[in-house]
């Protein structure tokens, strides 16, 4: 524990600066794995436990379409896509049929899936790490505030992830296609007797799940080193996620995130051999505080 | 008014089971154009499951049910609906967190031949105290608010024939008053309706028709008129 080292950094404009980039970095990209978590569990009332395995495919699938076409638009786009339409096949072969299932069988059917999924990585890409490189347009100057330096990548990431967070509260608070799959979480029966498919509702929330996490996979390939079982440790962030945001929560996926984000960053300072366990004490709190997570609602 | 002999919704010697426990037996309910037909019976008669029978949320095991001529036994809710039929909850189930103008939207469709003429503002205009609670989450209404927006919410799919599941349960005397107005309208504009319900007095003057069913099977089928006269049928099937 070094609370002086993390005391002159909170003092030190330059060190805020960098470590809250860093921190929104790590939230951010946690967002578009979590929010997928919780939406499915949300309308599926399936907990995806490979997801984290949707994030590593996203970056895998990215690092080829990098390799093969060089422009980092497309391998972001192929990650999404990609891991969008691998989700609908594993929702439609796998998911739909456990369905109300207990828990236990979903966990079950998801570790088989990951434990395949990184295998199959190991196959298809090798057991080593890979480095996907910065894309040539990222590589400038870094912008220097207050004496703090942020990357141009850094910047660029933040901004795109909090748009496709802003979109995806608009498509969920404020379209058709939102009303209807909140109005599937709370009442499926019900939607359905209004003449709405809800097989396809859930489908579509599977692969939207998916795209976001094959988006995150994409984005953060250039930051993060490749390798079979990176979905590990985000799949477990993402859960504490959605503790401390509330389960089907959008919003609170976000805050939760981005103060997982925040702890981690400001944590390797102040508690450089705690870091992990500074994710599980908030979450403690939060289930303390406030047990259904800080937007959730209710006792569930 | 238009009535004709055209079926648009019927269920032929039907049988439901919860679990082992059988509870329609052999149930045969048809409604033709433009009728209202009360479905009346005790509680826990059978009224509830036939309309889920036909609405696809309790597929019968055995027997057939038809929507405009269509055999739709055992098909999904949304098949059903989309064929043209509306159903309406006994326990209303609005979705409570979504507004009142977003449940209708929810249950926005064209009819099975493209009908559309169900819009917000044309339900505005037929239940005009919705309007003006619009924005207000739909948890947040009283009970005949969220009867009123319920049928609403089904009508907005453009159905060809209604299931109401007794509307009138439960709500203040004024409110069943306004439920009875608003399902005459819906009657005089020709929607054909199966009415399950306990009250056989709020069925007067609104059905035409009246299928009387006890313990999962039916004992009478008349018209309403026949009905009230028949004071064994009546004595015997119905607690008045």
């Amino acid at each position: 524990m070094d609370l002086s080292a993390l005391a002159s950094c909170l003092i030190t404009p330059s060190c805020v600066i960098t470590q809250t980039t860093s921190g929104l970095i790590i939230g951010l990209l946690l967002f578009l794995v979590a929010a997928g978590v919780s939406l499915i569990f949300g309308v599926l009332k399936v907990v995806n436990f490979a997801h984290g395995a949707f994030y590593m495919l996203g970056a895998y699938f990215a690092y080829t379409a990098y390799q093969l076409s060089g422009n980092y638009l497309i391998a972001v786009l192929a990650g999404g896509i990609g891991v969008a339409l691998f989700g609908l096949v594993f929702e439609r072969l796998l998911i739909s049929r456990v369905y109300g299932s207990p828990v236990l069988m979903q966990l079950l059917v998801c570790y088989g899936a990951i434990l395949i999924l990184d295998d199959l990585v190991k196959i298809i890409w090798g057991a080593d790490f890979l480095s996907f490189g910065m894309p040539s347009a990222f590589q400038q100057l870094p912008f220097v505030f207050a004496g703090g330096v942020v990357p141009v990548f850094y910047l660029f990431l933040i901004v795109v992830a909090l748009a496709i967070a802003g979109l995806l509260g608009l498509l969920i608070s404020k379209t058709r296609y939102g009303k209807i799959v909140r109005a599937a979480a709370v009442n499926p029966s019900m939607v359905s007797a209004l003449g709405i498919n809800t097989g396809v509702v859930y489908a579509s929330v599977f692969v939207l799940g998916g795209f976001l996490a094959g988006l995150a996979g994409g984005l953060a390939a250039p930051v993060r080193s490749l390798t079979a079982g990176m979905g590990t440790s985000i799949i477990i962030e993402s859960f504490i996620v959605t503790v401390i945001g509330g389960m089907g929560s959008v919003a609170g996926a976000l805050v939760g995130s981005i103060l997982i984000g925040l702890v981690r960053s400001f944590g390797t300072i102040g508690f450089p051999l705690f870091t992990e366990g500074l994710m599980f004490v908030l979450m403690a709190v939060v289930l303390v505080l406030k047990p259904s997570g800080l937007f959730g609602k209710g006792g569930a | 008014m238009t009535t004709t002999d055209r079926e648009i919704m019927a269920t032929e010697g039907i049988d439901v089971f919860y679990g082992s426990s059988q509870i329609l037996f052999d149930v045969s309910v048809s409604v033709t154009e433009g009728q209202t037909m009360a479905l009346l019976g005790r509680n826990g008669a059978g009224k509830s499951t036939t309309l889920k029978a036909i609405a696809g949320l309790a597929p019968p095991k055995t027997g057939k049910v038809r929507i405009l001529g269509r055999e739709l036994q055992r098909r999904r809710p949304h098949v059903i609906a989309r064929a043209g039929l509306g159903y309406v909850p006994e326990d209303r189930q609005v979705f409570p967190e979504h507004t009142v103008e977003d449940n209708l939207l929810i249950g926005e469709k064209r009819g099975p031949n493209g009908e559309d003429y169900w819009t917000v503002r044309r339900i505005y205009d037929m239940l005009p105290l919705l309007e003006p609670l619009k924005d207000r989450f739909a948890g947040r209404l009283s009970g005949g608010e969220q009867q009123m927006l319920t049928i609403g919410r089904t009508l907005m799919g453009n159905p060809v024939g209604l299931l109401l599941d007794e509307p009138s349960e439960g709500l203040a005397p004024v409110i069943v008053q306004q439920i009875g107005a608003l399902l005459r309208k819906l009657r005089d504009m020709g929607v054909t309706v199966l009415l399950a319900e306990q009250n056989m007095h709020f069925c007067l003057g609104i059905a035409s028709h009246a299928t009387v069913i006890d313990k999962g099977q039916i004992v009478f089928r008349d018209t309403i008129e026949a009905l009230k006269a028949n004071e064994d049928v009546k004595a015997r099937y119905l607690a008045l």
